[in-house]
């Protein structure tokens, strides 16, 4: 470079600066402030307090407190909030106030919050399962009924009045008496994990590894789709069994997402699979679109883990009134499966999570 | 031949880790190249490589744009591809019916939202000077958020034909779309530093900030640039990523990827603190990144193992590609190359700015 060129280019950038360039800042000072402003709404949204009850609260109304996370953590925690917020209605009974927040010591704050204001009952699904004795003495102590949904915590068992969580250990029992019961003359599984750890890892996981050991099944891989129970990850894996000439004819997979993933790979290497096909699909969650995937034959199974603790806390509220005791200690939901002969748009509707695609449309 | 020394001893390294890797997976099976044809695409390791790493290629890229001239890293890349693919996908949707001409509007709108959130970042790091990795962790903790309410708090869901064939195949080419995608944004990108100035400008920012504003570049200006620029590729990364996935999950699309973005700087050869750097290197890294991953899947390691195992394998090629030894490497190749009279051949980087030599300019400067 030629000091020439350098001082050529001085003039010119000294012109552009002169010409408009020191004005663009300010615009886009403006584009900036815009987009923290929808930052901050959407941090807001992360720890909001949603009011399900007007200022002008009938006496008779039961007062609920309901500690959760956020919306935005998954499909799931979605339809769970909306759950909470449907069944704890006015209309229903109840004053009810929600928190989303996956923070643990904000979740504690907002409890301690609703026990100020001499709530009925105090309803946590916690994002820690530790840290919570002195707010659950406090509770006890101020005559608040708790109750625990979807996630437990590790808590001396007469801090709390019932638990109503999934039983992740049964979720996976059911897939594998489903699969045993096809009848095929061989089992060799794709394993496809969650995040490595989780409580819906282990208790999936579990009934698969034993009956491997056992010799009932073969596990020919066994992979993950990482902490972000990630598709892409899920189709690696089995692209790799693909590609090494592994032969398999169940993917079983710990969540729709993965299963998804892992079909993709399937796709793509032309392997039939579904109903009729080389390979058996088994999803869980629920998804919508896993179910549509089921009814249309794609895939074979998706396993229910439900997130709709709501309607089952309320009766037992209601039967209290009516004399009846609470139940005690942890209790499972009931929970299903849908296979190709049993799914019905009803239990799409009503017991399905996230969007629903269409009747026959396949999500690929 | 003092050019050729450098970029030889910075492509030299990420290929030859790149090759080790190779080397593992035919030992383990020597069908690892094969490929075959399936339903008229080409099947096989290398066409499941190309597919797998091509959005992590383009963010690659982008990153090495904003290391050089912010010396620091955009940790809102996945985030930023997460907002752009939901307004991409909220688009599409809202448009009723799905066209090739709806698509390419929905694209170019996502397009726009990553340039904005560009220049959000932007505004943070070259107007207000706050350091990169804070200014973008904004996004990076907002970002899922944002993208959650675009997505009307569900994960909406393609389900056509026209986006599946952007993320798998299109009847009749060979050659899965995203990886020909990636191929036209390399070439694309490619051109664009040939045509500019672009590469020496943002070195010089990186290099020296006062020197470069002494000699009329506005240090502001490249940053902002780069930030923009990174955009766009958030923006292609999030087009292709939700077209392969055909839906959108705005808590999982693209997790994690910002640190397999900067690792790929970093196996690539470009500093981390800004300054010179090779779009080629970081591409290689991208890949090298990919094959890593699917290297460990093939030598069936255990899941519970398979962190721990990459972690090594990664502390291996950042040693491999330290300054100290790819010195150390470049000094051997020199000697080789000296015995050998010139004959032997280096791979040539793309993009390279043929003009002039940034380093032996920049750094002269910095000494006045």
């Amino acid at each position: 470079m030629t000091f020439r060129s350098m001082s050529d280019r001085v003039e010119s950038s000294t012109r552009s600066r002169g010409t408009g360039w020191i004005r663009l800042p300010k615009t886009v000072y403006l584009v900036a402030a815009l987009l923290l402003a929808m930052a901050g709404i959407a941090s807001a949204g992360g720890s909001s307090e949603k009011a399900a009850a007007t200022s002008s609260t009938p006496s008779s109304l039961i007062k609920v407190g309901i500690v959760n996370l956020p919306p935005a953590e998954s499909g799931y925690r979605q339809a769970n909030v909306d759950d909470m917020n449907n069944v704890f209605s006015q209309a229903n009974g109840y004053d009810a106030k929600q928190t989303n927040t996956g923070d643990n010591s904000e979740q504690i704050a907002a409890a301690e919050g609703y026990i100020r204001d001499g709530v009925n009952y105090l309803l946590i699904s916690a994002a820690n399962a530790t840290g919570w004795d002195n707010v659950l003495q406090s509770a006890k102590a101020a005559g608040v009924t708790v109750f625990l949904f979807d996630r437990l915590i590790q808590t001396d068992p007469s801090n709390f009045q019932a638990a109503v969580v999934s039983d992740m250990r049964a979720e996976g029992d059911r897939a594998l008496n489903w699969l045993l019961s096809q009848n095929l003359p061989v089992y060799n599984v794709i394993l496809i994990r969650g995040q490595l750890g989780s409580a819906a890892e282990v208790g999936r996981s579990a009934p698969f590894l034993k009956a491997a050991a056992d010799n009932k099944i073969n596990i020919v891989a066994d992979g993950t789709g990482g902490d972000s129970w990630s598709p892409a990850e899920a189709r690696k894996v089995v692209e790799a069994a693909i590609t090494a000439g592994k032969d398999f004819n169940v993917i079983y997979a710990e969540n729709d997402g993965l299963a998804q993933g892992a079909v993709q790979a399937l796709d793509a290497a032309g392997i039939s699979h579904g109903k009729g096909g080389k390979v058996i699909i088994m999803g869980c969650d629920f998804n919508r679109f896993g179910l549509r995937n089921v009814q249309a034959g794609y895939w074979n199974f998706t396993n229910q883990c439900r997130p709709r603790q709501a309607a089952e806390i309320s009766s037992w509220i209601k039967a209290h009134q009516s004399g009846a005791a609470f139940p005690s200690g942890i209790i499972y939901q009931k929970e299903i499966y849908a296979d190709t002969s049993n799914v019905t748009d009803a239990m799409i509707q009503d017991q399905g999570i996230n969007a629903d695609p269409g009747k026959g449309v396949i999500t690929k | 031949m003092a050019r050729m020394k450098s970029y030889g001893s910075q492509l030299f390294l990420p290929l030859s880790v790149l090759a080790i890797l190779i080397l593992v997976n035919l030992i383990k099976g020597s069908s690892y190249f094969s490929i075959s044809i399936i339903n008229g695409a080409l099947y096989g390791n290398i066409p499941n490589i190309l597919f797998g790493a091509s959005e992590l290629v383009i963010l690659a890229i982008g990153m090495t744009l904003v290391t050089s001239s912010a010396g620091s890293q955009d940790l809102s890349v996945g985030v930023a591809a997460t907002i752009t693919s939901a307004v991409f996908v909220w688009v599409l949707l809202s448009a009723g019916k799905i066209t090739w001409i709806t698509i390419l509007a929905a694209f170019l709108a996502s397009c726009v939202v990553g340039i904005l959130i560009g220049t959000f970042n932007g505004a943070l790091v070259a107007a207000l000077n706050v350091q990169p990795i804070v200014a973008t962790l904004i996004v990076y903790t907002a970002g899922r958020s944002i993208a959650f309410l675009i997505d009307g708090k569900l994960s909406p869901i393609l389900a056509n034909n026209l986006t599946y064939e952007i993320g798998s195949e299109i009847p009749g080419v060979p050659i899965q779309t995203p990886i020909i995608l990636t191929a036209v944004f390399v070439v694309l990108f490619a051109v664009l530093l040939r045509t500019t100035n672009l590469k020496l400008y943002s070195q010089s920012v990186g290099i020296n900030q006062r020197a470069a504003r002494l000699n009329g570049i506005n240090p502001v200006r490249i940053k902002f640039l780069a930030f923009m620029i990174m955009g766009v590729c958030t923006a292609v990364a999030g087009f292709i990523a939700v077209t392969k996935a055909g839906r959108h999950d705005s808590v999982n699309l693209l997790k994690d990827i910002e640190m397999d973005a900067i690792l790929a700087v970093a196996i690539g050869g470009s500093s981390l603190y800004g300054g010179k750097f090779s779009i080629t290197g970081s591409i290689i890294g991208a890949y090298t990144i990919e094959v890593l991953n699917r290297t460990l899947l093939r030598l069936d390691v255990d899941p519970d193992a398979i962190k721990a195992f990459k972690a090594v394998f990664i502390i291996i090629l950042m040693v491999i590609a330290s300054p100290a030894v790819r010195e150390l490497a470049g000094n051997g190749t020199k000697w080789v190359r000296d015995r050998l009279g010139g004959a032997v051949q280096i791979p040539t980087a793309i993009g390279e700015d043929a003009a002039v030599d940034p380093k032996s300019d920049i750094s002269a400067k910095k000494e006045v």
